[in-house]
């Protein structure tokens, strides 16, 4: 209130404050200072800096939104939620980035669901997680590309088709849980859950599956997303449920109303 | 007196066959028109079906199935699906059409034939059997009976015992059943591509596919891998319960086991390491990995063998010896050493 009546009265005169220019020598005094001090550090620390920022912004995210199960640290609640300590940015860039967690209810598993964070947030999340301890990093772009399809469908078939099917298309585990499909589901996030074995997913390490033949499983995955089944209509690719279904509903559903037709009194 | 709580009504109560219903004429018995127009509408379908089967032989043509090309097997099955369909439903449906609407409409019915024969019939067959055995001497002649009886007991014999040698040439078909590659020292090796396995390599939470080293230079690969398939998990050592001599069969945590279901044999791989279950994926079998694979659901019946395992000299993960049981299900001797 105290600044914004010099202001009015000012337009209505037409001449500056006897401060204006005070102020303005400050403004550019700090400007030019503040960007020499930016520029002179830069070549040194101004990465440790930023990360450092990014870590801190990530605890309080951390202490908001993930403490309250995880606990302050990470260090998990026994029963409730596992310790995050060594898990890596990964699996916080996996869990956070497909919206599992923050979970929105306790359950057999983790329901994948909009997510609640935006990148920033779920970089900075990563980058507190990843300052605990060591563990697996998020992989890089270009760490995604160039598979060799029919090499990542072999490897697909050998590890991952038991639970998720050789379409990817998903299947049931015990007591309520389930290996998801895994349509659509982004290079980068198939990866980090190879890597970090969300929830009840076996760990697949880089000596186990090489990072080479990771990226050609995730290059099968893309394929079957961008080649739809040469059969037709797949009833979701789960194999004798859907298509049996389907032939007990359209296939004898026919039957019935041809049975009806030929023993029905002609007009 | 009549037995039983049967309700037996006497002949003046019981219900009459009322018979058929009154012939209802059809539109087309009453109407020429509408006759004429029912017999062009069959015409019509089996038009149809003539188009369908010329469709079917055109169709088959022009979308050929191209090498490398699996969307053209779909345009070749469906044109050529719908081509036939077309012919024999045009068929099939003017037929019905036609004896619904055209042909005589009168309810008729028939009485079924006796099952039973004639006296007549009966008497001629036995006379039949009768005079076959007179001719032939059957029961007369009981050397040449019981040696027929004998040999006939006899020929399918050969068959049975050459079934029984089905199995692979030269080998006991119970002892293929009985041991699988794994030896003292076979090293455990990535399924596909055959890489050995560090024990460093297993971290916590992690499951190798593994197979046995040198199986691929096998010419009976398949075969083989249908026995040694083996799952390797890691576990903390704490979570296993560890029977007294099986002591030193896991390695720091490091556990294998078979892969083939003791149930019928499917391949059992979907482990979850937070439960360190592990599911068949055919019949909802469960083993408990912390308790040496004993069965916690399901139709199975053992638990699955483990693969006593250690490291070699340069660390690799190296089996003790065979498994200590026949892998998968169950066979007739398997109790019988």
């Amino acid at each position: 209130m105290a600044t914004s009546v010099p202001t009015s009265s000012r337009r209505k005169t037409g001449r500056r404050s006897p401060l204006a220019s005070v102020a303005l020598l400050l403004i550019g005094l700090l400007a030019t200072g503040g960007a020499y001090a930016a520029f002179t550090t830069s070549a040194s620390a101004s990465t440790p800096a930023s990360e450092q920022a990014q870590v801190s912004e990530g605890k309080k995210l951390f202490e908001a939104n993930c403490a309250t199960c995880h606990g302050l640290g990470a260090v998990g609640t026994a029963g409730v939620a596992p310790s995050l300590v060594g898990v890596g940015p990964a699996a916080v860039d996996f869990q956070v980035g497909t919206g599992r967690m923050p979970m929105a209810a306790s359950g057999p598993q983790a329901e994948q669901k909009p997510t609640q964070f935006t990148n920033t947030q779920i970089a900075a999340l990563a980058a507190y997680v990843g300052s605990l301890a060591p563990g697996p990093a998020i992989p890089s772009a270009d760490s995604l590309k160039g598979g060799n399809v029919s090499t990542g469908a072999e490897l697909f078939r050998v590890n991952c088709a038991m639970c998720h099917n050789v379409a990817g298309a998903g299947g049931a585990l015990t007591e309520g849980k389930y290996a998801p499909p895994l349509t659509g589901v982004t290079a980068k996030h198939v990866y980090e859950a190879m890597v970090t074995g969300p929830q009840n997913m076996p760990v697949f390490n880089n000596l186990n599956i090489t990072p080479k033949d990771k990226a050609a499983i995730v290059a099968y995955l893309q394929y079957l997303d961008s080649h739809p089944s040469p059969g037709g209509l797949d009833l979701g690719n789960l194999g004798p449920v859907s298509e049996g279904l389907f032939v007990w509903i359209f296939a004898l559903g026919a039957i019935v109303v041809v049975t009806i037709w030929l023993t029905a009194k002609p007009n | 007196m009549p037995v039983g709580t049967a309700v037996v009504l006497p002949d003046s109560e019981q219900i009459q066959n009322p018979g058929f219903p009154p012939y209802r004429p059809r539109v087309s018995d009453l109407d020429p028109k509408k006759a004429r127009s029912n017999e062009r509408r069959i015409a019509l379908l089996f038009a149809a079906s003539m188009v369908g089967s010329v469709f079917a032989i055109v169709a088959y043509i022009v979308f050929p199935i191209n090498a490398n090309d699996p969307g053209s097997i779909r345009l070749n099955n469906l044109f050529l699906g719908l081509g036939i369909a077309l012919s024999l439903l045009g068929i099939g449906i003017a037929a019905v059409h036609w004896s619904k609407a055209l042909m005589e409409g009168h309810d008729l019915s028939e009485e079924r034939h006796m099952t039973r024969g004639s006296e007549a019939t009966r008497a001629s067959a036995a006379e039949v059997f009768h005079l076959g055995n007179k001719e032939s001497g059957f029961t007369r002649r009981k050397l040449v009976r019981n040696t027929l009886i004998a040999s006939l007991a006899l020929w399918p014999l050969p068959g049975i015992i050459i079934f029984r040698d089905l199995g692979p040439a030269d080998q006991d078909a119970n002892d293929v059943l009985r041991h699988t590659m794994w030896k003292a020292g076979t090293r455990l090796t990535k399924d596909p591509n055959g890489v050995p396995i560090k024990a460093s390599d297993v971290t916590l939470g992690s499951v190798f596919h593994v197979i046995p080293e040198g199986l691929d230079d096998r010419e009976d690969a398949l075969e083989q891998k249908a026995k040694a398939a083996v799952l390797l998990m890691r576990l903390k050592p704490e979570d296993l319960h560890v029977s007294k001599g099986r002591e030193n069969w896991n390695y720091h945590g490091i556990v294998a086991y078979s892969k083939i279901c003791t149930h019928v044999g499917c391949p059992v791989a979907l482990y979850e390491q937070q439960t360190h279950h592990l599911l068949c994926p055919c019949h909802q079998s469960q083993f408990d990995i912390t308790h040496e694979a004993e069965v916690i659901f399901g139709p199975a019946k053992r638990p699955l063998p483990q693969l006593p395992i250690t490291v070699d000299s340069e660390g690799y993960l190296v089996a003790r010896s065979d498994f200590h049981e026949p892998v998968g299900p169950s066979f007739w001797e398997r109790d019988h050493t």
